[in-house]
């Protein structure tokens, strides 16, 4: 395949030019004849009795045409929002869930939470109307504090305890017995600061319903709508799969944030065919702040143990991870399965135990964002690294080089249930280390000193694991869905290409990406080849974007259809050349047999006008193919943070960075950076600057830009970004996924980096200026 | 949120006082007030279109008078509903003094909280506009009841 366009070249992003030039159809650019629109109640409490609600004013408003109580919902038997994830306790029963109807009926738990939608001709008549609807509600003591829950009286009715699960891994006696034999034990306390998504577009749903045909159609902002589909099939009950299309246009981003089914597009659905009408509603901004799930919110005491060389005996890990007023749809795997076995990290620790408690707040729900359960592990297991450093006398960088699994040592299963199938991590520290010029960060230091400033370095050696797999351990471990991806390959009779896939793009470049993919493997022009994603009524099936797996999986599967075209392919071209299959080879789009040779494109217009056809194959060439990876993958790299404090305002300056990855083999390197910058940016986020923030009262006083802190592009630096490679060792494209990475080792680097240079391991994030000012005088 | 004031009126105390107590006088006194109305002698209600930061909405608000002790203090409890903007619920501790030339000195302390989308919107702002929903009030007060003044 051509050099420019085939697996390896940076080729520009085909998609972006619609969404530069204003051409992207987003959720809300769709308009549909009849169109009405809705509004959300929402509690203005964070805990509170509802009494009553009174629609009899707003209704009179010109223009409106419904409003729907949870009473409503409830009364017509729709059901509760699924958490897709049953996490059990140590104890072995099964985690406590809080029933999460779409509509709040008796109570809300947190200011935000929905209880209604109006519905009217016009979304400023919708405005009015709900401003008009009397709900009377009685207000109740919440929980809000992460650490106080457990022991806090419960927030929802018919529950023994705030506690959904107390969960664990690994060997608690070994690890205590290794603990109490250690030459030296560090203690870290840390808070793993809420955060809360602001993708650029917000959540947004368009539904209709067809009396004639009985089908819904729900056009919404998902990262995977054919889970969404089959959770407003099997567990709400909106509609049977067959009487329900579920299609997301271009979103605008998402980060783990557009994963879940939430209340506003199930209502929405269920709602146009009660009012016989299509409804549109697209969230505020400030809606979003309230009810997209939010993310992190742990608090965590660490214990590492080393041995007089260095070398670490046992990691002692105790969170509570407040999972808010309902588990959202992965909420409970997020600070168990997906955080608990990265402990390990890059190291050869041989004890490890984790204790998770999850917990009920009055606080809007929590789930995966960007990395989701792999920047929590990876902030504890590099932030206690890098005290253990300094507490033994010893370079963080060598401490960590002392402990990391050896490129010889690979597979290597750790102690918290994960078998590592590829990596050399100090290859990747080595060029981190060469790339930040460690060796000169003293001459930098004084050089910064000299201008009021404090200068530190901090390191991030982290591990993810991507591609959720394989199904069936994943549904033992209590999933409750499967973790393949399905693609499909159809070559159109005059030899150009439609690609499906499960996966879904919402800014990761699949129609880039997965073009290049199949155009190589099939040596056709990358012009040629089409992929069609996010619409149930084309796509058979699949689960989505979520954990860095769209090209390991979803690549993969597309892989597994390719060789389906190419056996076929072979088949036909065989009868047409009067060759054995045997003796022809496909190479750069073209069936060979000794000096003959036929095009994929010749083939494919032969397979769908059958004269010259083998008489056993069917027509047509058009394949599917669903691919259940055996492992996960494991990205993993070096991050090295430098940042200046100064000691005049206490502003954090993160003045440079350099992250060296290895995710594998590399489709496309400029999306790969992209990928690693923006996820840098987010991490940086983090570290210095997002926190979300609820009152005593349960009420959320960072609900807007001017109190919630988003990166800029002044924040961050000019990243320094390499990769090194290691193919993944088990699919075909030996590709890892790099969606995730840049958010996951970034916070941990860079609050090393300005405990370096504060000279405390007691820093929160962020680390605001104010907090810095505070801690360089003493306060 | 916190938030204490004293204004100096010239009237005496027992006009400042029936005044404070004369719900025609506290609806021309109050930005944007609609209505106001005497439940009973110790309850008010009013419908008062407001403005924090950019939360705009009419609130429905219910006062309450406790610990009257006629013509030196009482104890205002507030409860603001805005329904889609959020809630406030706040108590303002009212006290009277003789100050010189017959005038009376008025000083106040509020405690309150807010909630939806004014405590997520307006959090920042709700002290200065609680501020300046005061001053504004008691300039509008100290014209109503400054005998000088003629009626307009």
């Amino acid at each position: 395949m051509s050099a420019e366009t085939g697996i390896g070249a940076a080729v520009k992003r085909r998609e972006d030019l619609r969404f530069i030039t204003g051409r992207g159809t987003y959720t809300d650019d769709l308009n549909v004849p009849g169109q009405t629109y809705g509004v959300f109640l929402r509690s203005p409490y964070a805990r509170a009795k509802i009494n009553a609600i009174d629609a009899a004013q707003a209704l009179q408003v010109e223009g409106a045409l419904a409003v729907f109580t949870g009473q409503d919902t409830a009364a017509a038997g729709l059901g509760d929002l699924p958490c897709g994830w049953l996490v059990k306790s140590k104890d072995g029963s099964d985690m406590v869930s809080a029933p999460h109807p779409p509509l709040a009926v008796s109570q809300v738990n947190y200011v935000g939470e929905p209880f209604g939608l109006v519905v009217a001709e016009s979304l400023a008549a919708a405005r009015e109307a709900a401003e008009l609807v009397a709900a009377d509600f009685e207000e109740l003591t919440p929980v809000v504090a992460t650490a106080e829950a457990a022991q806090a009286s419960p927030i929802h009715e018919g529950l023994e305890a705030n506690l959904a699960y107390d969960w664990e891994l690994g060997d608690e006696a070994a690890t205590d017995a290794a603990l109490a034999a250690a030459a030296h034990v560090t203690r870290l306390d840390l808070t793993n600061n809420r955060l809360i998504p602001n993708a650029i577009e917000p959540r947004a749903a368009l539904a209709t319903f067809d009396p004639a045909s009985g089908e819904y159609e729900l056009r919404t902002t998902s990262q995977n709508p054919h889970l969404e589909r089959l959770v407003l099939s099997a567990f709400v009950q909106i509609a049977p799969e067959h009487k329900l299309r579920v299609v997301a246009p271009d979103v605008g981003g998402g980060f783990g944030s557009k994963i879940f089914v939430y209340a506003e597009e199930t209502v929405v659905t269920w709602a146009a065919a009660k009012v016989g009408r299509p409804i549109k509603w697209t969230a505020e901004r400030s809606e979003s702040f309230l009810a997209d799930a939010h993310a992190r919110d742990h608090v965590t005491h660490a214990e590492l143990g080393l041995d007089e060389a260095g070398r670490f005996t046992a990691l002692k890990v105790r969170t509570t991870a407040n999972l808010g007023a309902y588990l959202s749809l992965f909420g409970s795997s997020v600070p168990t399965f997906l955080y608990g076995t990265l402990l390990a990290g890059q190291y050869k620790t041989p004890n490890i135990h984790v204790q998770t408690h999850g917990v009920y707040t009055n606080t809007a729900p929590v789930d995966a964002y960007r990395g989701a359960g792999r920047p929590e592990a990876t902030f504890v297991v590099e932030r206690i690294v890098e005290a253990a450093a300094r507490e033994t006398g010893r370079d963080p960088a060598e401490l960590r080089r002392l402990n990391m699994i050896e490129p010889g040592d690979f597979p290597y299963e750790t102690p918290v249930a994960l078998v590592y199938d590829t990596g050399n991590y100090q290859a990747s520290l080595d060029r981190a280390l060469q790339l930040a010029d460690y060796g000169g960060f003293k001459q930098r230091r004084a050089a910064s000193e000299a201008e009021g400033k404090r200068r530190g370095i901090g390191f991030s050696c982290y591990i993810e694991a991507c591609g959720l797999a394989p199904s069936q351990l994943a549904i033992q471990l209590g999933a409750g869905v499967g973790l393949y991806e399905s693609g499909e390959i159809r070559i159109n009779p005059t030899g150009s290409v439609t690609v499906f896939t499960g996966s879904h793009s919402h800014g990761q470049g699949h129609e880039t990406t997965f073009a290049q993919v199949v155009s190589d493997k099939l040596g056709v022009p990358f012009d040629d080849v089409e992929v069609v994603h996010g619409d149930t009524g084309r796509v058979e099936f699949g689960l989505g974007t979520y954990g860095s797996r769209s090209l390991a999986v979803g690549g993969s599967a597309l892989i597994s259809a390719a060789d389906k075209i190419i056996a076929k392919g072979t088949r036909i071209a065989a009868h047409m050349m009067q060759a054995e299959p045997d003796n022809v080879a496909f190479e750069a789009g073209a069936f060979i047999s000794g000096n003959q040779r036929l095009t994929l494109q010749e083939v494919a217009f032969a397979s769908y006008v059958p004269a010259d056809y083998p008489p056993d194959l069917e027509p047509g060439l058009s394949e599917k193919a669903f691919y259940d990876p055996e492992n996960f993958t494991y990205p993993a790299g070096a991050h090295i943070a430098e940042v200046e404090v100064d000691e005049a305002t206490g502003v954090v300056q993160l003045v440079n960075f350099v992250a060296v990855d290895d995710f594998g083999q590399i489709i496309n390197p400029m999306i790969v950076d992209g990928q690693v910058h923006g996820g840098l940016a987010q991490g940086a986020g983090q570290a210095l600057l997002e926190h979300g923030i609820y009152d005593a009262d349960g009420q959320l006083t960072t609900g807007s830009y001017m109190d919630y802190c988003m990166p800029r592009a002044d924040d961050v630096p000019d990243f320094t970004v390499d990769t090194t490679v290691t193919p993944c060792t088990h699919n075909p494209l030996g590709v890892k996924g790099c969606g995730e990475a840049g958010a996951i080792g970034s916070p941990a680097a860079i609050i090393n980096a300005v405990t370096d240079a504060l000279g405390t391991e007691d820093v929160a994030m962020p680390a605001t200026p104010e907090q810095m000012w505070r801690k360089l005088r003493g306060l | 949120m916190e938030q204490a004031g004293e204004y100096r009126i010239p009237a005496e105390r027992a006009v400042v006082w029936r005044s404070l107590n004369d719900p025609a006088v506290l609806a021309r006194c109050i930005d944007g007030c609609q209505s106001m109305e005497q439940l009973a002698d110790d309850r008010f209600a009013a419908t008062v279109k407001a403005r924090v930061g950019p939360v705009r909405a009419t609130f429905d608000v219910a006062l309450t008078l406790t610990d009257m002790r006629p013509p030196e203090s009482y104890v205002l409890e507030a409860e603001v509903k805005g329904k889609t903007a959020g809630f406030g619920k706040g108590t303002a501790e009212v006290a009277l003094a003789d100050a010189d030339d017959g005038a009376t000195l008025l000083s106040y302390r509020v405690v309150g909280r807010v909630g939806g989308k004014l405590a997520q919107i307006g959090a920042r702002l709700i002290d200065s506009a609680a501020r300046k929903m005061a001053d504004d009030f008691f300039s509008a007060f100290h014209q109503a009841v400054d005998p000088t003044t003629k009626p307009s």
